[in-house]
């Protein structure tokens, strides 16, 4: 025999890779790769097309547009928390009274204390990642099974709200703390058909992703890959410009970009990037995967656990702040529910109940599919009862496609 | 001893089962006599287990060639509940009881003694105390599972079989897991029950044990009846050891370039690890071993004795309690407490075991390489992409993975494939001392050769390289050192130049003196 593989392992010269070349190959791989995604921005777009016509226009209009951005944004906020719980392979039922119990925090200290808003949102944060961290450690260290963990959380928690608000609402907060949720960016000179800031804000948005593309599309060619046709190519940035700029001038031609929406879109960009990117998000997937084969591969398996729980933490104190700016109080309800909805969204978007799999962005747009039925059926009409009923089989209408997808591709 | 005319109770005659390609029995003839203790000895692979999931109707009538009379009538089992029904009762290595539940509820799992759904507790628990007198198991019916050892678990398990009314019982690996005097216990009680007239056949490796309860030993190799024998006072273990091994290994091996071997790299003194749950029993019993630059050392022993529980202790306590020795790399004394500090001293451990402790079988082929190294595919804790698929690619061609790209699912590949990703992992963390357990358990004779072909590159490199393996003719064809241990303990050390399979054999089974 002739083989005599080179084991090199000190050069890392980059040999130029040769994937399989076949016409419209590459098109196939990207579908392949990503068709759980297409799929899902695919079911959204049409539940947004369908509720669009049976509203007779009014989903789309901007005020509604605007208003389903400020309605879900804490929900998208413990989405993206939550799909990164499930994919290190745990769960977290806690998150919707630690947000209750944040916001109660931030009232006490903002209205009885008078602290500065700035300020306290700082504490309240660092106590979101101080409860996460007491979680994790329990469910990391201890290895006690996380929805036992949380779900005592659950309990403490809520009944920390009731306590910290005497069962009562405490009102109003400051004025610059609502704008945080209910706040627009700010106008610049008089007032003008669009909201010049968004317009602008757009387009510098719609200049970064452009770039991205072609960036990426160019690291790719040095790299030797395959990379899509220049006439695909175009047609991609076009779709995606044409996008960003309906949605801008949606935005703009009411009050602009709401300031929730700045800060989802950070958190979702930062989030998406440390989970495809970065050594840590690789190993949460490894460490939900094959917890065993990830401990012998030299990942620090509870670590990754531990710190999967502090950002739940962190992340459900921002939600908490979102949700009492928005409302203007803080209230014992709070929060109650809101655990089972980012759950629901991340399950929707395509995350795998048994851990290793997900993604960022399917979270959000499995938030979005959750917001734009709720939103949709208000319009209409649909009573809460109805809409629960309907909302309950979607999420099992989508895990079950799934399972069925890949029981038929047996992968 | 029975009386030599019986008639018998099992005949299985020209039994073939073929894996698609692969042949993993071949025309084998077994006959075993009423009230008999057949012994059934083979290396690992050489078909026994296969045999008796054929007996048993795992594998169904009709998914294999040749017939099978049991009991004066045809044993066309469709599957393990209509042999069971004819009276065979087979225990498997691992053991199949519910640990929550109690004795009593687990013999009568399947089999409750009830009316109506309702479970008859006053007769369960008689019935049950019937049987465990039986077996010689003095412990309450009542008693949780996980409370009593496995010597006990294993009683149950006969208890079990015995509530069935067998009439057949087979053993696999019976005293593999147990400690001397359960083994003994175990051993007696089979005695016992042969004398009530039940008919057993017991696979082992312990040929001592072999020797000292069975009437006839069948041999089998590489998927053929090798032949069958009286265990008389003529019959002397190194008969059967050597139909046990003897086999050509021509051309199975690649040729051994020459290269200079230096100093220890790697040694362990005086390991000593406890059994993870039961915290009496060593698993392994202060072994020092050592490997040196550019070499091929060998691990040889049966199941149980202890060479995974040794390597995976070493490698960040990944296996068992109290671990104590210590661990030299060139020279200097260190510290493995943790599987990054193991790596961080460039030691690498690659599992058996690939689908629960080597692979995220959900993960693509480039994530799975870059897994132990990804500080090298990284920067700022970034992940480049494209570098990790480049590497990815490097490797696939290679070490030949055999995938459409980097991107597909290591869960989708064959046995092979997913082994050289495993190495391919390794390789790219780039150790000094690569530890390969196992490296070509399930995969076929062409990805063997390849396989081999990679370590025999590593150690030209000048790594250092342990082989773990069950297959003594690999060792063998491979390794430049032998150590074969047995029950946690080295018993032996053989050069290159010395290593036959009977010598091997041996040492492996050289019981503790």
């Amino acid at each position: 025999m002739t083989t005599t593989p080179t084991v090199n392992t000190a050069s890392s010269a980059p040999a130029p890779a040769q994937p399989p070349r076949s016409p419209g190959g590459w098109l196939k791989t990207a579908l392949q790769g990503n068709f759980r995604q297409y799929g899902m921005v695919a079911a959204l777009a049409v539940i947004v097309l369908l509720f669009q016509v049976w509203t007779s226009g009014i989903l789309l209009k901007p005020l509604n547009v605007t208003n389903i951005v400020q309605q879900n944004g804490y929900i998208l906020i413990l989405a993206i928390g939550m799909v990164i719980v499930i994919i290190s392979g745990h769960i977290d039922l806690s998150v919707g009274s630690i947000a209750g119990f944040i916001g109660a925090m931030s009232a006490v200290l903002m209205i009885h204390n008078h602290m500065p808003w700035p300020v306290a949102v700082v504490v309240c944060l660092l106590m979101g990642a101080a409860i996460g961290a007491w979680q994790g450690f329990w469910i990391a260290y201890v290895g006690i099974p996380s929805f036992i963990v949380t779900l005592a959380g659950m309990l403490v928690f809520r009944g920390a709200t009731q306590y910290l608000l005497e069962g009562q609402s405490i009102a109003p907060f400051p004025r610059s703390f609502q704008q945080v949720s209910s706040g627009f960016l700010p106008e610049l000179g008089g007032a003008s058909l669009y909201h010049w800031p968004t317009v602008i804000l757009g387009v510098v948005v719609m200049g970064a992703a452009v770039l991205q593309q072609v960036r990426q599309r160019r690291t790719q060619s040095r790299y030797g890959f395959d990379v899509s046709a220049p006439g695909w190519f175009v047609t991609k940035n076009v779709a995606i410009v044409a996008a960003l700029a309906a949605f801008t001038l949606l935005l703009a031609s009411y009050r602009g970009v709401p300031v929730v929406g700045i800060i989802l879109a950070v958190m979702f960009v930062v989030y998406a990037f440390v989970m495809r990117s970065t050594v840590f998000g690789r190993q949460v997937y490894a460490v939900g995967g094959n917890g065993a084969a990830a401990r012998l591969s030299g990942v620090k398996t509870n670590r990754v656990t531990f710190l999967v729980f502090v950002n739940m933490g962190l992340l459900s104190a921002l939600a908490g702040l979102l949700f009492a700016a928005r409302l203007n109080s803080a209230t014992p309800q709070a929060g109650i529910g809101m655990e089972l909805e980012a759950i629901a969204a991340a399950f929707i978007g395509g995350a795998s109940a048994s851990g290793g799999v997900g993604t960022v962005f399917g979270a959000i747009i499995g938030g979005f599919v959750l917001g734009v039925l709720n939103n949709g059926m208000s319009l209409v009409g649909i009573g809460s009862d109805v809409q629960q009923v309907i909302k309950g089989l979607v999420l099992l209408a989508a895990v079950g496609f799934d399972i069925y997808n890949k029981k038929k591709g047996g992968s | 001893m029975t009386d030599a005319v019986a008639a018998p109770i099992l005949e299985m005659r020209d039994i073939t089962k073929r894996f698609g390609a692969v042949t993993a029995l071949s025309e084998v003839n077994l006959a075993v006599r009423r009230g008999e203790i057949h012994a059934i000895c083979g290396e690992n692979g050489a078909g026994k287990s296969t045999l008796m999931k054929v007996l048993s109707g795992i594998y169904p009538h009709g998914s294999y060639e040749g017939e099978i009379v049991f009991d004066g009538g045809p044993g066309d089992f469709k599957d393990i509940r209509s042999s069971e029904r004819r009276g065979i009762g087979i225990i498997h290595q691992e053991l199949a009881l519910v640990p929550v539940l109690s004795i009593a509820e687990n013999i009568f799992l399947g089999n409750e003694h009830a009316s109506g759904g309702v479970i008859s507790w006053h007769e369960t628990m008689t019935h049950a105390q019937q049987l465990l007198d039986r077996v010689g198991l003095r412990e309450s019916p009542r008693t949780r599972i996980s409370d009593i050892g496995v010597g006990k678990q294993q009683l149950v398990e006969i208890a079990k079989a015995l509530s069935k009314k067998v009439k057949l019982l087979i053993l696999d690996e019976p005293t593999a897991a147990l400690n001397d005097e359960d083994s003994r216990h175990l051993l007696d009680l089979i005695v016992e029950l042969r004398a009530q007239g039940l008919t057993c056949i017991v696979i082992s490796h312990k040929l001592n044990e072999v020797m000292r309860v069975a009437d006839t030993i069948t041999i089998l190799r590489d998927g053929r009846t090798i032949e069958t024998l009286a265990v008389d006072g003529e019959l002397s273990e190194e008969h059967i050891i050597r139909g046990m091994v003897g086999r050509d290994m021509a051309d199975r091996f690649p040729d051994r370039t020459a290269h200079p071997i230096g100093d220890v790299a790697f040694a362990i003194e005086d390991w000593t690890v406890f059994h993870p749950l039961d915290q009496q029993r060593k698993v392994v019993d202060g072994v020092s071993i050592n490997v040196r630059r550019g070499e091929v050392v060998g691990l040889a022993g049966l199941m149980g004795a202890g060479r995974t529980e040794l390597a995976m202790s070493v490698f960040g306590r990944s296996y068992g309690k109290r671990a104590t020795g210590s661990v030299f790399k060139d020279g200097k004394e260190i510290r493995t407490r943790t599987v990054s500090e193991a790596i961080g001293h460039r030691i690498a451990y690659a599992t058996e075991d690939r689908k629960h402790y080597g692979l995220n079988l959900m993960d693509d082929i480039a994530r799975s390489v870059t897994l132990a190294a990804l500080s090298k595919v990284s920067r700022a804790s970034v992940i480049n992409e494209h570098e990790e698929t480049v590497v990815a690619e490097r490797f696939r061609k290679d070490m030949r993975i055999k995938a459409p790209s980097v991107k597909a699912t290591t869960g989708n590949l064959s046995g092979g494939n997913q082994q050289k990703v495993v190495l391919s992992k390794w390789i790219f963390a780039d150790p000094d001392v690569l530890i390969l357990d196992e490296p070509t358990r399930g995969i076929d004779i062409g990805a063997k050769y390849e396989i081999y072909t990679i370590i025999n590159a590593l150690a030209a490199q000048g790594k250092a390289v342990i082989v773990i393996s069950s297959e003594l003719p690999e060792l063998i064809g491979l390794c430049d050192r032998i150590y074969t241990l047995n029950e946690g303990r080295l018993t032996g050390e053989v050069a290159r130049a010395d290593a036959k399979q009977e010598t091997l054999m041996r040492y492996m089974m050289k019981g503790r003196s």
